[in-house]
């Protein structure tokens, strides 16, 4: 008796493992997308998924990759670290995806690292940290898409230097991106002969940053520099107005958003930010590279979706065309896939990408543009 | 250096007022209906919330003057909670404490849950009432808005203490509160008066997410942080004494200020939990409730 439930329990075993591997059927390639759809970093999420499934359809309606359909996983991590780590072991195990795209924050990137490199399967983040690449020797099967943000410290500290701007104060988030944005500017200072004069931190739920900007207003900074996510990003230029703090503001990356100038009012006049060229599609140059890339993706965004077009749908543009490209050429086997990326040139929305068996970024400094806001709008910054 | 260390501490003060406001309507809201039903309505940070996201897509999207969309929306809010009060309050067959807390926590969660459909994870921003220019006073400088909260505070209060003194449902109200079977043997419809209480407490918890809204932005996460601190301020105060809780609210207010400023601004969320506990710990009837009124209160 005892042995008869045991082989019916191996055939069902046998049964379900066959089961489970004739999921991927052929004639489609299987993609996994991880983005905070919902939760804290939807501002993120929401264009990045809005941006994939929109490249997706476009593919299919073309006759798919050779031939093949690409099917898109889509999984909401909601921002938070667990749910990032179980939605890319479901994707792994259960929809048994080629590859991963996302997820959207630098937290959930770094959750989500070391579980993609133990099942083998190449992941193209969308998040900023560089630590997320980099050291790359530990990093085999990760890219990403978003400029680095010591690339943006760099470009930021550039432009004080060219001002004479020297004694700074800083004034980060304590979320991942915030964290990480706060060790760059720490480390590269030096390097740039700046001196940071504070180093102030807020909870991401703040609404109210008025005590730590009247540190940094006592410290005799010159310049600051704020690292945040929403809404922080309009509430500290709203918060220096209200204390008559007249030194340039600096904000990171993660401002580009009209939105948030939108939010802030007459206190985004003049804010300075590295960012893709995206958000100035119209004052790049014609023969620019980039400019067509850049006019079609917005284009097509904005036909698609309500909402105006933000650089962080254009990480995920980015990340699923190079996919696409390697599958085009090598197929969806994922060791394949991770060696054609590495060599991967290609023409985004964030940048001209170069990847290199050194370099999982692909970009470099002169991928962010100096932006400014003038009349409610960003335009380049001229020198 | 005294100068400026004076406008700094003036400065905190300023921020810690402005704040301190707030919480003082939310808590006078928690007191209103604490009195009526003996409950705590964890629904009352979604009152401010519902308040500040309807302020906005009316002043915002449906671009109505300031006054009429000041008006419209807590009306609106005010509804919600008459709903509130009708729909999950009033018919339940054995009205405990406990029972009627966890109502208005699952509540809370409802609305939350609804306004993150309607208006969608982002943080919402609008206009201040008048000018964004700061006023210099001494060094520190504040905000037209800041002095706007204020006066609608002010108001406020000289309105609660004119009805509950000077008018007859007030009256009432304040004897339902005291002992709800004598009011009912005294003729008075004791039901009515709770979902009086919802009403003037939703449409409280409304204005003060109104007033709020043009300086810290308001998304639909907000309700249960607004929600605590305004409960730390009632509780300090003394659970039903709705002056007290105003004081208590400012009190909170000015101390997390001064707490951002000279300790961090990393904890000053906790400083109103932390006073929440040791009022809890060592004087569970707050510092102007009494005593001997807390034995015989139920919760």
């Amino acid at each position: 008796m005892k042995n008869r439930s045991l082989l019916i329990l191996c055939a069902l075993s046998v049964l379900l493992s066959l089961a489970s591997t004739t999921v991927v059927s052929a004639g489609e390639y299987h993609v996994g997308c991880i983005f905070s759809i919902t939760g804290k970093a939807s501002w993120l999420g929401e264009p990045e998924r809005n941006t994939a499934e929109m490249i997706a359809k476009k593919i299919n309606e073309a006759g798919g990759i050779n031939g093949n359909k690409l099917v898109l996983h889509v999984e909401d991590d909601q921002g938070d670290n667990t749910q990032a780590v179980n939605a890319a072991n479901k994707l792994i195990k259960k929809d048994k995806v080629c590859a991963i795209i996302g997820p959207s924050t630098s937290a959930t990137s770094m959750a989500i690292i070391k579980i993609v490199d133990e099942a083998k399967i190449p992941l193209l983040s969308c998040a900023g940290a560089a630590v997320i690449v980099e050291p790359v020797a530990e990093r085999k099967w990760v890219f990403k898409t978003p400029q680095k943000d010591s690339d943006c410290v760099k470009r930021i500290y550039d432009h004080m230097k060219s001002k004479g701007l020297k004694d700074i104060g800083i004034i980060t988030t304590t979320t991942g991106f915030g964290g990480a944005g706060r060790e760059q500017l720490k480390k590269i200072a030096a390097e740039y002969g700046i001196n940071l004069v504070a180093d102030e931190t807020y909870d991401p739920t703040a609404t109210d940053m008025t005590a730590q900007l009247m540190k940094i207003k006592n410290a005799g900074a010159q310049a600051v520099v704020n690292w945040s996510i929403e809404p922080a990003q309009s509430i500290v230029p709203q918060n220096m107005k209200q204390l008559k703090m007249t030194i340039p503001l600096y904000q990171s990356h993660g401002f580009g958003n009209l939105k948030y100038v939108e939010a802030a009012g007459e206190a985004a006049e003049g804010i300075i930010f590295p960012a893709g060229r995206l958000l100035a599609v119209d004052t790049v140059p014609a023969d620019h590279p980039q400019k067509k890339v850049l006019a079609d993706y917005r284009d097509e965004y904005e036909k698609n979706n309500k909402d105006k077009v933000s650089t962080f749908g254009g990480h995920a543009y980015d990340a699923l065309n190079i996919l696409a490209n390697a599958l085009k050429k090598v197929g969806d086997d994922p060791a394949k896939l991770r060696d054609e990326i590495e060599k991967t040139e290609f023409v985004g929305t964030a940048g001209v990408f170069k990847f290199s068996a050194t370099d999982h970024c692909g970009l470099d400094k002169t991928a962010f543009e100096m932006l400014t806001v003038k009349n409610g709008k960003f335009v380049v910054l001229g020198q | 250096m005294t100068s400026s260390s004076f406008s700094d501490i003036l400065q905190f003060f300023f921020m810690g007022l402005q704040r301190g406001c707030i919480y003082a309507l939310a808590a006078m809201g928690f007191n209103m209906i604490y009195n009526a039903t003996g409950i705590i309505n964890f629904a009352q940070g979604e009152f401010v919330v519902l308040g500040g996201l309807m302020m906005v897509t009316l002043t915002m999207a449906v671009k109505l003057p300031i006054p009429l969309a000041f008006l419209s929306t807590t009306v609106f809010v005010t509804l919600v909670g008459i709903a509130m009060e009708r729909f999950t309050i009033n018919p339940v067959k054995h009205p405990t404490v406990l029972r009627l807390i966890i109502i208005t926590i699952a509540v809370s969660i409802i609305i939350k849950g609804l306004a993150m459909c309607f208006w969608g994870k982002n943080s919402h921003f609008m206009r201040h009432f008048s000018s964004t220019e700061t006023l210099d006073f001494y060094g520190a400088t504040i905000l037209p808005q800041t002095l706007w909260i204020i006066g609608i505070l002010l108001l406020i209060v000289a309105g609660y203490i004119y009805f509950f003194n000077y008018t007859m449902t007030g009256k009432c109200m304040r004897a339902c509160a005291i002992n709800r079977d004598a009011a009912r043997l005294a003729g008075i419809n004791d039901r009515k008066m709770v979902m009086l209480s919802f009403a003037l407490s939703a449409g409280i918890g409304a204005i003060a997410g109104i007033i709020i809204t043009p300086i810290i932005q308001m998304d639909y996460a907000r309700g249960a942080l607004l929600g605590i601190k305004g409960f730390g301020a009632a509780v300090l105060g003394g659970l039903g004494n709705s002056m007290g809780a105003i004081i208590a609210g400012v009190f909170i207010g000015i101390l997390e200020a001064l707490a951002a400023g000279y300790i961090s601004s990393h904890y000053m969320d906790a400083i109103a939990l932390i006073i929440l506990m040791l009022v809890l710990f060592v004087r569970p009837s707050g510092i102007f409730g009494s005593s001997e009124a807390m034995r015989l209160k139920e919760f």
